[in-house]
């Protein structure tokens, strides 16, 4: 009988050492692993999931109701997903998007995948968002989106038949706020992951490029050609971003700051976020401001229109000469590896579909 | 009763695991801090310096840096028995984002040692893809260059001749010469720095600086009009990079506490 206690104690402090377990007495949430692709998890660093909002299958079930839902916009006529389309890999084709005001911003929506593994954690063109369930009490409140007020959005889920219970399933508490509703939202959007490319199968060994997307890969890390991998990834690193900020020669006089409006040091102006260039076949335009409706205008605007400014970055090297001068083939080259990296599994997962 | 007494222990010994091992050789280890410090001639260079012409090199430029990251590894304690104790097996230091800056090793038993490092991943280590934080970092070298990792990305401006600002991306890698893209020809450009005797006797900080201003000045003064982008693919920068590295590192203060 001792000798059973003492088994016991010896259990107990064994588990311990582990995690807790997530229990809200009546009912416990499953808990899910992210599905990560087998070369992310080669290549990169565990992706980030925050110890007070660990993923379960309420959770996610929970966010992605909310993703789709317009019961957030202050008239009823917007969800998240009116701006950020799964179809077009959570982003929208419009230049500027169309809050429900009818304002347009003047910033190009953001495509949605690979979130968790942007580990400084900053988020929009400018950085001004920490943490993703941060960034999703924006875009309710903006006016120029969503134009609501969280507690009447908190009020609504409130009153809703099924909502109370599916944040009782997913949080324990069927008293609805804010913080629960990014925290869900937040869920749904880390499990939207893109790694399943052409150039992924290639990368696995499952296909082969032809002789243009491999010239044009070769044109992208060649740092005597278009030197892109620099900040736009690699091989060796699929998220295909640095998920940092550069000026990257668009403008020699900036009407949006950018990171320099969000860090208030000048230096910094005319910084955005290094997009990845997966799924580029879904997310035209192009730019913070979109301002490119082709990749031939993006590859050009590096080949040969580069702006100088004194924060441009010393990446852009033959910034002097207006850019890396690529050739006719190059150019065409690069467009056709640039598109190897779009994933039509992604756009089409019925998992990520309303 | 043994038996029960010994599960008592397991048990014991089991909650102690859950906590961090304190160590049991030396009955009062260290704690050894390095601290890596950066400099331009003895004028003390960090992040807010950046972006800034506040610089001239040797050859009479004026300099602005952006970025600056690199790579040391083997970063090791050897006593006067050649026992080596690594302090760890490869640290980035990025000065414009504040990070790798210090790196704190707790129990190193009292001594003398010597302590040195390598710039760079040595060969043997600089293999393609196989560092996840390095690869997460995008710190990698593509492999129509050989593959492995960069030492060193030192981006900036300059001043030309004609008073212009003009890009210098000073990146050391592996030197490849790839006149045949399909035999390239590698050289390992890293080096050791050997700092010398450090006496640890209670916990302390040690500084090791890096003075930038030698990247340009020794053996090679630096003409950034002649060698400033495109660095990587040039075997022959590769080798005037790695020797002037060489005078860049140096021992500062050592402080106890
Ligand atoms: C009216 C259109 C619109 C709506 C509605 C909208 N967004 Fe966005 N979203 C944008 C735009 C535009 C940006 C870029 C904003 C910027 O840079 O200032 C963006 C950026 C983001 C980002 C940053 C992505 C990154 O990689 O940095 C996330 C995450 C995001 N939105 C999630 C959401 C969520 C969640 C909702 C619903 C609660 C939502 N958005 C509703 C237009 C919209
Ligand atoms: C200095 C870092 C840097 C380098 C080098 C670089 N880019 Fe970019 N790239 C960026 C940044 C930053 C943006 C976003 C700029 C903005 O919107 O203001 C961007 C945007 C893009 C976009 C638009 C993506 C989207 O979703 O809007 C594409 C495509 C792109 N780059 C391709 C390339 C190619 C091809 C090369 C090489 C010829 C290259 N980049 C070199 C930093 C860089």
């Amino acid at each position: 009988m001792k000798k059973l206690l003492i088994y016991f104690m010896f259990f107990a402090c064994f588990t311990n050492c582990n995690q807790e377990k997530i229990n809200f007495g009546e009912y416990t949430p499953v808990p899910v692993s992210l599905e990560i692709p087998t070369l992310f998890s080669d290549k990169l660093i565990e992706p980030l999931i925050p110890i007070n909002n660990p993923l379960t299958e309420e959770g996610i079930a929970l966010g992605k109701k909310l993703f789709f839902d317009k019961i957030l916009s202050g008239d009823g006529t917007q969800s998240c997903a009116t701006c950020h389309n799964p179809e077009k890999a959570f982003t929208v084709n419009t230049q500027f998007s169309d809050g429900i005001d009818g304002n347009f911003g003047t910033r190009n929506s953001m495509p949605l995948f690979n979130l968790a593994w942007n580990f400084d954690e900053r988020f929009t063109w400018d950085g001004k968002e920490i943490t993703i369930e941060h960034q999703a009490f924006e875009p309710v409140i903006n006016p120029i989106e969503m134009h609501n007020n969280w507690v009447i959005v908190a009020q609504k889920l409130q009153n809703h038949p099924e909502y109370p219970t599916l944040f009782k399933n997913a949080f324990g508490t069927s008293t609805i706020d804010s913080t629960l509703v990014t925290k869900a939202i937040a869920q749904f959007e880390r499990i939207l992951i893109s790694g399943n490319s052409k150039f992924d199968k290639f990368q696995r060994g499952e296909t082969t490029l032809t002789p243009q997307e491999q010239n044009g890969f070769n044109v992208f890390m060649d740092e005597d050609r278009g030197d892109c991998f620099h900040c736009h990834g690699s091989d060796n690193n699929p998220l295909w971003t640095d998920n940092k900020f550069h000026n990257n020669g668009l403008d020699a006089v900036f009407s949006d700051l950018g990171l320099g409006a969000i860090t208030g040091d000048p230096n910094d102006n005319g910084k955005f976020k290094s997009p990845s260039i997966r799924n580029l076949a879904f997310t035209a335009p192009y730019m913070h401001d979109g301002r490119f409706s082709t990749l031939e205008e993006v590859i050009n605007h590096y080949s040969e229109g580069l702006q100088n400014s004194s924060t441009i970055d010393p990446l852009m090297k033959k910034v002097n000469d207006g850019g890396v001068q690529l050739t006719t083939q190059d150019k065409a080259d690069l467009k056709a590896f640039l598109l190897s990296l779009s994933d039509n599994d992604f756009i089409s997962n019925p998992n990520f579909r309303e | 009763m043994k038996k029960i007494i010994s599960l008592v222990f397991l048990i014991l010994i089991s909650f102690i695991s859950c906590d961090e091992k304190e160590c049991c050789v030396n009955l009062e280890p260290a704690q050894v801090t390095l601290d890596f410090t950066h400099n331009w001639n003895e004028t003390s260079v960090n992040a807010s310096d950046f972006s800034a012409f506040k610089f001239t090199n040797e050859n009479g430029e004026e300099v602005s840096i952006e970025n600056l990251r690199y790579l040391l590894s083997k970063i090791k304690l050897t006593d006067t028995n050649n026992q080596e104790i690594v302090l760890k097996d490869y640290q980035l230091i990025n000065i414009g984002e504040e990070t790798g800056l210090q790196l704190i090793t707790e129990n190193i038993p009292t001594g003398n040692y010597n302590l040195s490092f390598t710039f760079g991943f040595s060969d043997a280590d600089n293999q393609d893809g196989i560092y996840q934080d390095l690869n997460t970092a995008n710190f990698n070298v593509p492999g129509m260059l050989g593959g492995g990792y960069h030492y060193m990305q030192f981006d900036g401006k300059y001043l030309d001749t004609a008073n212009m600002e003009a890009p210098f991306n000073y990146h050391a890698i592996r030197a490849v010469d790839r006149s045949d893209p399909n035999n390239l020809i590698l050289e390992d450009t890293s080096f050791l720095v050997d700092l010398g005797n450090v006496e640890i006797s209670n916990d302390m900080n040690i500084e090791i600086k890096m003075n930038i201003s030698e990247w340009f000045k020794n053996p090679n003064t630096w003409n950034l009009n002649e060698l400033n982008t495109v660095l990587m693919p040039n075997f022959a920068a590769q080798k005037l990079i790695s020797a002037n590295g060489e005078s860049v590192f140096s021992l500062g203060e050592i402080t106890s506490n």
